[in-house]
């Protein structure tokens, strides 16, 4: 992450004096920065909203139903939390929220299931196996039906929008397949630095 | 079909709520007291993650500013009309990763210069469906609880992505070339 921010700035700053842009450059900065706050802003109410409602499908037990259908296949992806841990049934919920289009009901799923996946993880400053797959399963943005897409072809007058949908699902499967194949094996080739943390800590 | 799919994504939403509301009070769940009590939640959260947003959004638009984006689009236009890609679509290839409203923008940009008709919004069409912002989702997901070593995540999103926009181009001129 230290390189990406490093080269996002760098390579802005040199393409915008390059081609005489500096000064939007420069704008983009304060535009930017208010524009975050605003994106987080305006995520607290749909947050407070469905961390509620999730709170009370957690409470009267249909979480723990769903967790239990689709154990089978949360139990092989995410083979290192432990199976009576609160993350399966929030992975769960964050993944049908997403597979019916509702991004603003999966990222407070996603992000309870990051905190109960960080609970587990052992060394609190890096990101575990399951929280890389989770990650690269939300990144993927499987869904079912495109509704912002159909809704901007309806509105060019396009004939027959649905066409899209199913060249648009059979591509998002592909992207989602490749995300959890890829995790996996990245997970073998990219192991945590244990050693490198400790020696961090002592200084 | 259609009006199926209308269907159920109007009713989504409701549906889940009619659904927790009711079994809640079927099991005597206080709803109203546990609903407040999650909802605390939502504002922690939100504010947690305001200082990953500020990096990831600030750098995004500078580099959108800069004009990076249009050149990189110039450099490879070459390569990518031998395999049948509109270069109108290139921006969109790179902006989806990057920023939703961007890649919708330049979407909606597509379809109403284009037209209904032409390829290169049905391209853009499945692109867009078919992605999620990844460096969005990164810096909210791992900034609401402080991961600061992200290890493979970035190279798989980034990966599933270019795979993403592949099998976009594969499918489309299967389908509608």
């Amino acid at each position: 992450m230290n390189y990406i921010f490093y080269f996002l700035i760098v390579i802005s700053i040199i393409v915008g004096a390059i081609n005489g842009k500096l000064q939007e450059v420069t704008n983009a900065v304060m535009d930017g920065a208010e524009l975050s706050v605003k994106v987080a802003f305006s995520l607290i109410g749909i947050m407070a909203f469905w961390l509620g409602i999730m709170r009370i499908a957690q409470k009267s037990g249909i979480i723990d139903w769903i967790a239990k259908v689709i154990k089978p296949i949360t139990k092989v992806l995410f083979n290192e939390i432990p199976p009576e841990s609160d993350a399966v049934g929030d992975i769960a919920m964050n993944f049908t929220a997403n597979a019916f289009g509702l991004s603003n009901a999966a990222t407070p799923f996603g992000l309870k299931a990051m905190e109960e996946l960080q609970n587990v993880n052992k060394d609190k400053t890096s990101a575990s196996n399951s929280m890389c797959l989770l990650l690269g399963m939300n990144t993927a943005g499987f869904q079912l039906i495109p509704t912002t897409v159909l809704a901007v072809l309806v509105g060019i007058g396009y004939k027959n929008p649905t066409e899209i949908i199913a060249p648009t699902l059979l591509v998002t499967t592909i992207a989602f397949v490749s995300a959890i194949i890829l995790s996996k094996i990245f997970q073998r080739i990219w192991k945590p630095r244990i050693e490198e943390v400790k020696n961090e800590q002592s200084d | 079909m259609s009006n199926l799919i209308n269907l159920i994504s109007v009713w989504a939403l409701p549906a889940i709520l009619l659904i927790v509301l009711t079994v809640g009070i079927f099991k005597k769940v206080p709803i109203y007291e546990e609903f407040t009590e999650g909802a605390k939640d939502g504002f922690k959260i939100a504010i947690k993650i305001i200082p990953y947003l500020v990096a990831i959004i600030v750098g995004i638009a500078m580099l959108r500013a800069s004009g990076a984006i249009e050149m990189c689009s110039n450099l490879m236009s070459g390569v990518l009309t031998r395999f049948n890609v509109p270069a109108d679509t290139l921006p969109l290839m790179i902006v989806r990763s990057l920023s939703g409203s961007a890649a919708l923008g330049v979407f909606s940009d597509i379809a109403n210069n284009l037209g209904p008709d032409s390829f290169a919004t049905k391209l853009a069409a499945v692109m867009v469906g078919s992605s999620e912002t990844t460096f969005y989702v990164l810096a909210v997901y791992f900034g609401a609880v402080g991961i600061k070593k992200l290890r493979y995540a970035v190279l798989v999103g980034v990966l599933a992505d270019i795979i993403g926009i592949i099998s976009a181009v594969w499918v489309a001129n299967l389908m509608f070339a």
